[in-house]
């Protein structure tokens, strides 16, 4: 089965590159303006986006950016299109935000609101809600990018009869530190014959992701 | 009243991180949930720790919760009646 990228998104170092051209999103050292500045660039209009936790944030900012210009989610049904990432922290950084809110007896004030996001895979439900895509999932920690668990996992997905396509990456936070790869994956069809595309292979995503 | 009233909003904004709304974007007898601020169960969650946080007021009964937090005007007047405001 063929299987083609035909959009994707990389954020590092806090600046994001689309189909390997960088976005004028101004360069903020810190996350929390980053993640505001590139909201507005891509003019997401998402309000819930504002109570994420860093992690979902970066998945819907590279997953929005990697749809920005692609009629990836026309061409697909949201019930034929599936959601497998990747990343290396997991939701760290949120669980020791949590953690914080806990530690001290006299200020024990934990918050509901962080504590649904000390799961990794809260970012792929994140994205699949502001999409209603209903397609099937994964999320997978690995000691880093993992090129080959990628491809994999992808070939495995779009096997299934009803999937047509996924949305695929790595999507790592922790410590302030955002590191994304979000690509689009679709069959070999018609309908993408007109568009660049790339075929979904180990070179390319080790290529896409330096 | 009123007063208190404004204070709730801008600590509901904070609590909630609603960021993209602004105190005078409450109206104060606008459904909190549903229609009016869109809010969901996690930030109802989030309400009732934000009445513990500034004002020491814990609900004792969740069924209570649907009445107090029907909308600003409705949580500034428990905070009123359990004497805290």
């Amino acid at each position: 089965m063929e299987l083609n990228i035909t959009s994707y998104c990389t954020i590092k170092n806090k600046i994001i590159f689309v189909n390997g051209k960088e976005l004028s999103v101004p360069k903020q050292d810190v996350a929390s303006y980053f993640f505001a500045d590139a909201y507005k660039h891509l003019e997401i209009n998402y309000p819930k986006f504002h109570k994420m936790d860093n992690l979902s944030k970066l998945g819907i900012i590279a997953t929005e950016a990697a749809l920005k210009g692609s009629d990836f989610l026309q061409r697909n049904s949201p019930e034929s299109v599936a959601i497998i990432l990747s990343n290396k922290a997991s939701s760290l950084d949120t669980d020791r935000n949590y953690q914080n809110s806990i530690n001290s007896k006299d200020n024990y004030l934990p918050s509901p609101a962080t504590f649904v996001y000390t799961l990794p895979n809260i970012v792929i439900g994140e994205i699949a809600i502001k999409h209603k895509i209903t397609g099937e999932n994964a999320f997978f920690v690995s000691d880093g990018f993992d090129p080959q668990l990628l491809v994999n996992q992808a070939q495995i997905s779009l096997n299934q009869p009803g999937t047509k396509a996924a949305i695929c990456g790595w999507v790592d936070y922790d410590n302030g530190m955002a590191d994304a790869l979000i690509y689009l994956v679709e069959k070999a069809s018609d309908s993408i014959k007109n568009i660049n595309f790339n075929p979904l292979n180990e070179t390319i995503l080790t290529q896409f992701y330096k | 009243m009123d007063a208190l009233i404004e204070k709730l909003k801008g600590q509901i904004i904070e609590q909630l991180n609603l960021a993209e709304v602004k105190p005078a974007d409450i109206n104060p007898d606008a459904p909190l949930f549903g229609d009016g601020l869109g809010l969901d169960s996690i930030d109802a969650l989030e309400l009732i720790v934000l009445l513990e946080k500034h004002y020491g007021i814990k609900i004792q009964n969740p069924a209570d919760g649907k009445k107090i937090f029907e909308s600003v005007r409705t949580m500034a007047q428990f905070i009123k009646d359990q004497g805290k405001s």
